[in-house]
């Protein structure tokens, strides 16, 4: 330690006043500003993307929660509901009937328009065999006035929300530019008009030429279905492998060969879960496809991993302490883990479970595999255990599947689908954050 | 429903056997409960146990075994000599299997009796036509041995589930009865229930090895026959994807290098997109916000990552690739045909990998000591110049690990190029063409009407284990570095 | 136990390099350091001796403002270098700490080589104008450090490859780098074997010619072994604070004299 010699330092700084900025400090302090901004620009960024995503969102999914009606006044009595059924063609005899009901309600209104059967049909559809089958189901009605709500067809729907305009349309068969003015006359007599689309809400899907009928209704009964299977199943096969892994396990090989399984799982593409099911479930095992239950099980595996993980957190939350007074006292190891750690741990369990079924829910490659696409979900399913067993959709798949349809009518229904995906994920989460701040124990 | 009878008749001996057992330790113990080893409910879940496991143990194994009991038996019921040119022994098997679920559904429906649907002397003509009549979904003609071997298949199976019931009540039966007479007052229930439940919660945390195992033999076996079908070498090296639909086998191109290439340069869009977004906002969150920001900013990053891919999706589909086609489409630039595009897909991704990104970073940024900055700071460091030049290349292999953990997921990620990446395989140097990826071919392969057996379906198989070998490959080498670089500072 | 024969004390009047009035330290809700009045001499070592949790260490980080970076402390009070106000709008903390240098607790190292470890002030600061500057510089501070013997042959290896006293020295080494005017030690042998302990106190002996050096210690017998001057803190109050040599030997206050002889801390 001799050569720490004594001479005064030659290179460095002077001695200069701590006010007096140089041409360097200045530099730096701008490249500290410059670098806070890039971290604010990316965060700023980040936020403009989920603003954009939940403003297209909701600016495209809404309007599927309106539809388009014509609602006109209609009185059948017992004497032309006879003549009707007398003619040849009778649907035909109804559909003049509601013309000249829809023309007595436009003249009322002191509006005068022409228009003829065809336009009404693509207006509405076959109008004549609606009211027909009514009045065969309820004749009791006869004679008495109705107001009938009748649908508008898709492209009258689409003039209405701004997806289809005078100028964009070309005349086909399924709308002309002549049946706008008629459209337009109804609207100003206020005979169609805009109301709640809960066919939309309780339906099922439609076919591929009518997006107006599509619903999500039965493919929300398919993930409900499916979400049953998933938690019956994950919840306690994940909270005994968690409570194993956590407190039974010795130090050997085998757990370490679960430990590696699990974290590798929790990383492999859900696409692969699908494999998986179609190959194991649908192949091997031959459980029906399309089926809930397969698509449960898939989703299980899938979801074990998180569920898991997040239960053995809980459960290394619990000090041991808490163990050691329980095995203080003479319980078995087994007791002290299911009288003490278990109920302490299960708030923290609840949470992680129902945001891995949060995940579940809005999965969507693996049902595809296993044939719950979207066309399927058809109807409801007849009774609770047929829910499991019949082939069903759920609401991802269903707009997956809407998505990939031609008809942009579709596309309404895809965005209006994500949005009751998104209220059902919003409250899952949110019961998820009540419970941790409502239970939530620091130790 | 038999199997969920079979359930709930076992949940009920359980249940029996529970009280009985109980009250039977009561017994022997003269109704004092203290006499007892163990407490009495340990005693009725001790017969409960020994009723349900056995049981239940055996139910899940016979419905594993009889498939393939079964399979094997009816498989060799068919002869070379009706295994057509082109076909194979699986496409025969399956198509015995649709028959037999035809007989099954037309007998349920009532257009069959069961003595018709069993008759061995049954005409195949005849009953391809009933089939038929009865709305079933029956392929070509039924030839004479491919109803003979379902009608067996048929008779095999159910003659399998009878057996089964009741050996499984048997079993259950047993148990009940030897845990019954095993109990008595010194008999020491607690420890036996207790390593019982020991063995069950094993059971279910060695279900992650089981699922694991699962994928990894549906993957192999599928992919092997798929290779027996459609050479190796030209899978692996083929240039170009164009599997036909209407022929079988021979007219198809299934080369996965077209799908490899665009699953990378999506992948590489989105971690271009993810990466800086997101390491920028990790560190701006963990070194500069203060705690309100923080609050308020992370949680809300974070809800991209609870959005479910398919809303990505239709966001790339309807929303993304519309608006990218209007810049660079032919009204802007002119580089864009269509708005489905390596650019739409690799964006959209990248978007929501960000949090991926950030959160994963934003721990192990964390997860540097303090000292170290403080060490810099000391030295007269502006904080830039510490995360800079000291904690960023301290996190540098977590962070690495973390980036490869988002690459996997952008590799595995499917809604996403399902929707907004296109259909065609090419390999083009073009981010505004139209790609396709290893995982949107999968979707598309195994969700047409193709016959499992056929190349153009098992190609999925080969498809879904060169993603799973690749993702697998990825995640266990950035868990291990991130568990080096954890160790590092604890 | 006051072993004061080793050090021959010069007690030579030198100027006043750093002035702290009337300082108050707040954390969050809780007043950590209260109306403590300190001279720091120029070439002088200064020890701070008290019980844990008396403020010691949090007074040293008010000298350097390190205890800006964190949220909840709060300082009041001046504190005056070379008659400037540290705590001035003006001031750029930066430029202040690469004057009054800081060695931590535990020895510090960065993840990098040990060449890396001793060029990172010095080039942070830009005060090499090239490599072979800069080469000149790391040697001489590694031969402050007392280290450079030991390193010399493997300058390229990570530093958090030394071992404890090597690595403290490195980072003592790495703090005269950047040649500040003080230098701050909080408890700089405190994770350190009686050996590396007994080259540290050399070290900081020897850097007394140049710099003025403030120590934090909670071993009384190093801070009579190395340090000319001596504050007792107590509670976050400034108890006494004087010659080294008149505190050990004649404490004015009761409460000191209780610390000294082992009845208190």
């Amino acid at each position: 330690m001799t050569d720490t010699s004594m001479q005064t330092p030659e290179t460095g700084r002077q001695a200069v006043s701590l006010t007096a900025y140089d041409a360097r400090t200045r530099k730096r302090a701008k490249a500290e500003k410059r670098f806070r901004a890039y971290g604010i620009v990316a965060i700023a960024t980040g936020l403009f993307f989920l603003i954009v995503l939940f403003a297209s969102i909701l600016s495209e999914g809404i309007p599927a929660f309106t539809r388009t009606v014509v609602s006109v006044d209609f009185t059948l009595t017992q004497q032309e509901q006879e003549e009707a059924e007398s003619t040849l063609f009778k649907t035909k005899a109804y559909s003049d009937l509601f013309i000249a009901a829809l023309n007595k309600e436009l003249d009322e209104s002191g509006l005068q328009v022409d228009f003829d059967e065809a336009a009404i049909e693509r207006l509405l559809g076959k109008v004549g065999g609606t009211i027909r089958t009514f009045y065969a189901d309820n004749p009791d009605k006869l004679g008495e006035p109705i107001e009938f709500d009748l649908a508008a067809s898709s492209r009258v729907d689409g003039y209405f929300k701004g997806r289809v305009s005078r100028d964009t349309i070309q005349d086909s068969r399924f709308l002309q530019k002549s049946d706008l003015d008629l459209v337009d006359a109804l609207k100003e007599a206020g005979i169609i008009k805009q109301v709640f689309n809960w066919p939309f809400i309780t339906g099922a899907d439609s076919g591929v030429d009518n997006p107006g009928g599509a619903g999500i209704g039965a493919s929300v009964v398919g993930s409900f279905f499916m979400m049953l299977v998933v938690l019956a199943l994950s919840l306690p096969i994940g909270v005994a492998a968690s409570i194993y892994l956590e407190e039974f396990a010795p130090q050997n090989k085998f757990t370490d060969l679960i430990e590696v399984n699990i974290s590798n799982l929790a990383a492999v593409p859900s696409i692969v879960f699908g494999i998986l099911g179609l190959a194991v479930f649908i192949q091997f095992m031959h459980l029906p496809q399309s089926a809930p239950l397969v698509g449960g099980l898939v989703l299980t595996l899938m979801t074990l991993p998180t569920i898991i993980i997040s239960t053995r957190a809980s459960l290394k939350a619990v000090p041991p302490s808490i163990r050691d007074a329980a095995l203080g006292v003479g319980a078995s190891k087994m007791q002290a883990v299911f009288h003490h750690v278990l109920p302490l741990a299960a708030p923290g369990i609840l949470t992680g479970t129902i945001i891995g079924l949060a995940q579940a829910l809005g999965e969507t490659a693996p049902l595809l595999l296993i044939g719950m696409v979207g066309f399927v979900a058809r109807g409801y399913p007849d009774g609770f255990l047929a829910g499991f067993t019949e082939p069903n959709s759920a609401m991802p798949a269903q707009i997956y599947t809407w998505a990939a349809r031609a008809d942009v009518g579709f596309y309404e229904k895809a965005w209006g689908g994500i949005i009751i995906l998104l209220i059902f994920l919003l409250t899952m989460n949110i019961i998820a954050i009540i419970l941790r701040r409502r239970f939530e124990r620091r130790w | 429903m038999p199997i969920l009878w079979l359930f709930l008749i076992v949940v009920a001996i359980a249940l029996v056997g529970y009280v009985l057992g109980r009250s039977r330790a009561l017994q022997s113990a003269g109704g004092d409960s203290r006499n007892l080893h163990s407490l009495p409910a340990f005693y009725g879940a001790n017969v409960a146990l020994k009723v349900i496991v056995p049981a239940f143990g055996l139910l899940v194994i016979w419905l594993l075994v009889q498939p393939i009991y079964v399979n094997s038996q009816v498989s060799g019921m068919i002869p070379d000599t009706a295994i057509k040119e082109g076909s194979s022994r699986g496409l025969v098997l399956a198509e015995v299997r649709r028959t037999a679920t035809g007989l099954d559904n037309a007998v349920a429906q009532g257009a069959l009796t069961e003595d018709v649907a069993r008759n061995a002397r049954a005409d195949f003509t005849d009953m391809t036509q009933r089939l038929k009549d009865a709305g079933q979904v029956v392929t070509s003609n039924i030839t004479q041995t491919v109803l003979r071997g379902a009608q067996s298949y048929r008779i095999m199976n159910s003659s399998g589930y009878r057996i089964m019931s009741i050996a499984v009540i048997l079993v259950a039966l047993a148990g009940a009865a030897i845990s019954l007479v095993q109990t008595n007052a010194d008999y020491r229930a607690r420890n036996v229930v207790e390593q019982g439940i020991r063995v069950l919660l094993l059971a279910a945390a060695s279900i992650a090895i089981l699922t694991t195992i699962g994928i990894v033999l549906s993957l192999v076996f599928n992919t092997w026959e798929f290779f027996r079908l459609y050479p190796a070498s030209d899978f692996f090296f083929g240039t170009t994807w164009a599997p036909s639909f209407s022929g079988r086998g021979g007219a198809s191109d299934l080369g996965i290098l077209p799908l490899l290439w665009g699953t990378l340069y999506i992948s590489v869009v989105a971690l271009l997109v993810a990466v800086p977004i997101g390491l920028f906002a990790a560190i701006y969150l963990s070194e500069y916000a203060s705690p309100a920001v923080r609050a308020f900013a992370k949680p809300l990053l974070e809800v991209l990552a609870g959005i479910p891919t398919i809303v990505y999706g239709l966001f790339a589909l309807l929303t993304v690739g519309p608006l990218l086609l209007g810049v660079f489409g032919d009204g802007g630039l002119g580089w864009m045909k269509a708005g489905t595009a390596v650019m739409t897909a690799g964006l959209v991704m990248g978007i929501m990998l960000i949090p991926f990104v950030s959160s994963l970073s934003d721990d192990i940024i964390n997860a540097v000591p303090q000292a170290m900055r403080d060490g810099s700071y000391g030295l007269g460091a502006t904080q830039s110049e510490t995360i800079r030049q000291v904690v960023l290349p301290a996190a540098l292999p977590g962070i690495v690990g973390a980036i490869l953990l988002a690459a996997s997921r952008a590799i595995g990620e499917t809604m996403i190029v399902v929707l907004g990446a296109g259909a065609a395989a090419r390999l083009s140097l073009n981010p505004f063409e139209a790609m396709t990826t290893v995982t949107a071919k999968i979707v598309s392969q195994l969700t047409g009407d193709a016959d499992f057996a056929s190349p153009e379906a098992l190609v999925a198989f080969a498809l879904g284990m060169t993603l799973f070998v690749v993702t697998l490959g990825l995640n266990v080498f950035a868990l291990y570095i991130v568990r080096k670089y954890r160790e590092q500072y604890e | 136990m006051n072993d004061m024969s080793r050090v021959e004390r010069q007690v030579d009047t030198n100027e006043i390099k750093l002035e702290c009035r009337d300082c108050q330290v707040f954390y969050g809700d809780t007043h950590a350091i209260k109306d403590v009045n300190v001279d720091i001499e120029d070439k002088t070592v200064t020890a701070f001796i008290g019980p844990s949790g008396c403020g010691k260490s949090t007074f040293l980080r008010c000298l350097n403002r390190m205890n800006d970076t964190i949220d909840v402390a709060r300082v009041q009070g001046s504190f005056k270098l070379d008659g400037e106000d540290i705590y001035d709008k003006r001031v750029d903390p930066v430029q202040l700490r690469a004057k009054v240098g800081m060695v931590f607790q535990k020895p510090n190292p960065f993840p990098k080589s040990i060449y890396d470890n001793v060029a990172y002030g010095p080039r942070i600061h830009g005060l090499a104008k090239n490599k072979a500057e800069l080469d000149e510089i790391v040697e001489k501070s590694l031969r402050r450090g007392a280290i450079w013997e030991e390193v010399k042959d493997r300058l390229d290896a990570p530093g958090t490859g030394l071992s404890g006293g090597q690595q403290q020295r490195l980072c003592i080494a790495r703090a005269v780098a950047t040649e500040p005017e003080v230098l701050l030690m909080d408890e700089p042998c405190s994770a350190l074997d009686p050996i590396a302990t007994a080259q540290v106190e050399e070290l900081i002996d020897e850097l007394r010619a140049q710099y003025s050096v403030v120590i934090v210690t909670h071993s009384m017998q190093q801070a009579a072994r190395v340090s000319q001057k001596t504050a007792f803190f107590h509670l976050g109050n400034l108890v006494e604070f004087g010659e080294t040599g008149q505190i050990f030997t004649n404490p004015v206050d009761p409460r000191t004299e209780s610390y000294i002889t082992g009845r208190i801390g």
